[in-house]
């Protein structure tokens, strides 16, 4: 018994014989369509399948679709091999097309909106969930999940400064380097201190730290509640009476709120100590006198909007990762989708937020000369 | 004699210095249904890991239709694995992908078949599990525990496999549904003359499907045969998995 698919004509009659399976099929596939097209193109053959080992419903698609969708007029074929064929003949004849729509523009951009306001909508609603929450804990205090809390301090703050100071020591060094090239020129070289100062203290720091949190942090706890939701660990909070947004999505925005502006004093002290070195090295400025001259040059209000930038962004990274997290659905696709759109997103509102404070502090911390 | 199906011989498996299974050897033929029995941690999954040539035992050989698994031959390997399909425990659908496109999956991987083709195939094997046409536009997540199952096990015959393994074919489905499930992979099993090998605690399931039985004890498998002969065989194991209902299945 030969294990390979084979078709032959002898004197009008079609016959079929060995393993016509799809694997069999495989190695031979468009040889054997061509033979097959050939033999059902001269009509009233009679087609022999008796010779057959198997026929698989791979195989059996295959001839009843040569046949042109209907039974051939000579069919001589075992009952087996029949009721696989008869399996084929009775699917429905023509397979629902998938709908497809057509792409029109304002449709899309229509949807986007809409998207956005969605958005928008639910990221309202948890803050509003957020401080019935909040007004929750001042009356009963020992509900606060002080462990919860401390956790994400640690995860979110203190793991995050060996990576923050990393980023700010080289932006530092890099930006005094290149402030410093053009100052000589100028014979500038003392208002080094100005520019590191207020760039860093007042913008690079927090900005840089709010990029690099939203990449570490923001994702993560997207990651975290996503996962949580697919394998219904939240439900499962739920059925035993433990609000989710008090146990899972307070303590992050909370944690992350108050580590942001710490780590913001962190990297940038570290970047301004990276501008220090390299002015330093490239002007000759000594380290005591740039701390000396530092406070003079910078007014304390900007490390205060510094500051309070850092808490501020970190509540909106927290707040959107946390959204995002919550609207996973239960599938790898999801996941992904809203991790990405959760960094993005913060990415965008963080930038978006640090305009309106250039905004509306243009008047405070600017020294007049 | 045809060539047989599965061929485990003098297999070792060793977890840091724990053997799982020592000299192990089991010859399964073309048509058999066998039952893996074995208590929890006995290694029946790792043995099913193996024939799949997902795990490499540590020593021995696992041969199906006669190509050993170790085979360096990419094409070969290939082949063999088309030939085989493997419906897991908790199913393991894409969940990313529809009902319909999980199904497809396998046939658009071997890049030969056309749309039409593979459409009607898809739909072939919907009405094979007993599932509606309509129910290939739903997304894993939103299935039954049964239809996830039954999805699961039309992706797995996707290929026409000659061997189906089954990992808890009927875990987490309630007695009924359960019932429903044996019997419908009994007529697939009967109409396309498969081999089946499953890993099964159900006796229900065992006594519905199975033709013959493999039980894994003290790290080999101590009886292999006929369901009937091997119920009657005299090891603490085998009296205990039985016990009282030896009668009932019998």
């Amino acid at each position: 018994m030969s294990s390979i698919p084979s078709l032959q004509v002898e004197s009008g009659k079609v016959v079929l014989a060995g393993q016509w399976t799809l694997a069999a099929m495989l190695p031979r596939l468009t040889d054997l369509q061509l033979a097959l097209k050939d033999a059902a193109s001269v009509p009233n053959r009679i087609w022999d399948l008796t010779a057959l080992a198997r026929l698989d419903s791979a195989a059996a698609v295959l001839l009843w679709r040569s046949w042109g969708n209907c039974w051939p007029e000579g069919l001589v074929i075992s009952d087996l091999h029949r009721q696989v064929l008869e399996r084929v003949a009775d699917l429905p004849r023509e397979m629902p097309p998938p709908p497809m729509r057509p792409f029109r523009v304002p449709e899309f951009l229509g949807g986007l909106l809409l998207k956005a306001l969605s958005n928008l909508h639910g990221l309202i609603a948890l803050f509003g969930q957020l401080l019935l929450d909040m007004a929750h804990l001042l009356r009963s205090p020992k509900e606060m999940p002080w462990k919860e809390f401390t956790a994400n301090l640690y995860k979110s703050g203190a793991q995050a400064m060996p990576v923050t100071a990393l980023v700010g020591f080289l932006i530092g060094v890099t930006i005094s380097y290149l402030s410093a090239l053009q100052l000589k020129n100028f014979g500038a070289d003392l208002f080094i201190i100005n520019i590191l100062g207020i760039s860093i203290i007042r913008e690079l720091g927090p900005v840089l730290v709010a990029v690099l949190v939203a990449g570490r942090s923001g994702s993560a706890m997207t990651a975290q509640i996503g996962v949580m939701r697919v394998t219904e660990e939240i439900d499962a909070l739920s059925t035993m009476g433990i609000s989710r947004s008090l146990r899972v999505v307070l303590p992050k925005i909370l944690g992350l709120t108050a580590a942001m502006p710490l780590i913001v004093l962190w990297a940038s002290g570290v970047a301004l100590f990276g501008g220090m070195l390299a002015a330093m090295l490239q002007l000759d400025l000594s380290l005591i006198y740039f701390l000396d001259n530092l406070p003079r040059a910078v007014p304390v209000a900007n490390l205060l909007i510094g500051l309070g930038k850092g808490l501020v962004f970190g509540f909106v990274i927290a707040l959107i990762a946390c959204y995002f997290g919550l609207r996973v659905k239960p599938n790898t696709e999801s996941l992904s989708a809203n991790t990405t759109s959760a960094v993005v997103t913060a990415i965008t509102t963080v930038i978006l937020v640090d305009a309106l404070f250039a905004v509306f502090t243009r008047h405070v911390g600017v020294p007049q000369l | 004699m045809s060539v047989p199906v599965v061929e485990l011989a003098g297999i070792n498996t060793v977890f840091g210095r724990e053997y799982v299974h020592r000299d192990l050897s089991l010859v399964i033929g073309e048509g058999q249904v066998v039952g893996l029995l074995g208590g929890s941690g006995s290694g029946k999954t790792t043995l099913l890991r193996e024939m799949l040539g997902l795990l490499r035992p540590a020593a021995g050989s696992v041969r199906l239709f006669g190509v050993d698994l170790q085979e360096p031959d990419q094409v070969l390997q290939r082949n063999v694995r088309r030939r085989l399909g493997m419906l897991f425990q908790h199913g393991a659908l894409f969940s990313a992908l529809s009902v319909f496109d999980n199904i497809a999956f396998p046939l658009r991987e071997l890049k030969c078949l056309d749309e039409d083709w593979i459409s009607r195939l898809v739909h072939l094997k919907l009405a094979m599990v007993e599932l509606d046409a309509s129910h290939g536009k739903l997304m894993p997540a939103e299935l039954s525990g049964g239809m996830f199952k039954r999805v699961a096990l039309a992706r797995a015959l996707a290929l026409e496999p000659e061997l189906l393994l089954l990992d808890e074919p009927t875990a987490g489905l309630d007695p009924d549904r359960s019932q429903n499930f044996v019997d419908l992979i009994g007529a697939l099993q009967r109409e396309l003359g498969l081999t089946i090998v499953m890993v099964t605690h159900d006796l229900q399931t065992l006594a519905g499907l199975a033709s013959h039985v493999a039980v894994l004890a003290e790290q080999r498998i101590i009886a292999f045969g006929p369901k009937d002969q091997v119920m009657t065989v005299d090891h603490p194991f085998v009296t205990g998995f039985f016990g009282a209902d030896r009668r009932k299945l019998l």
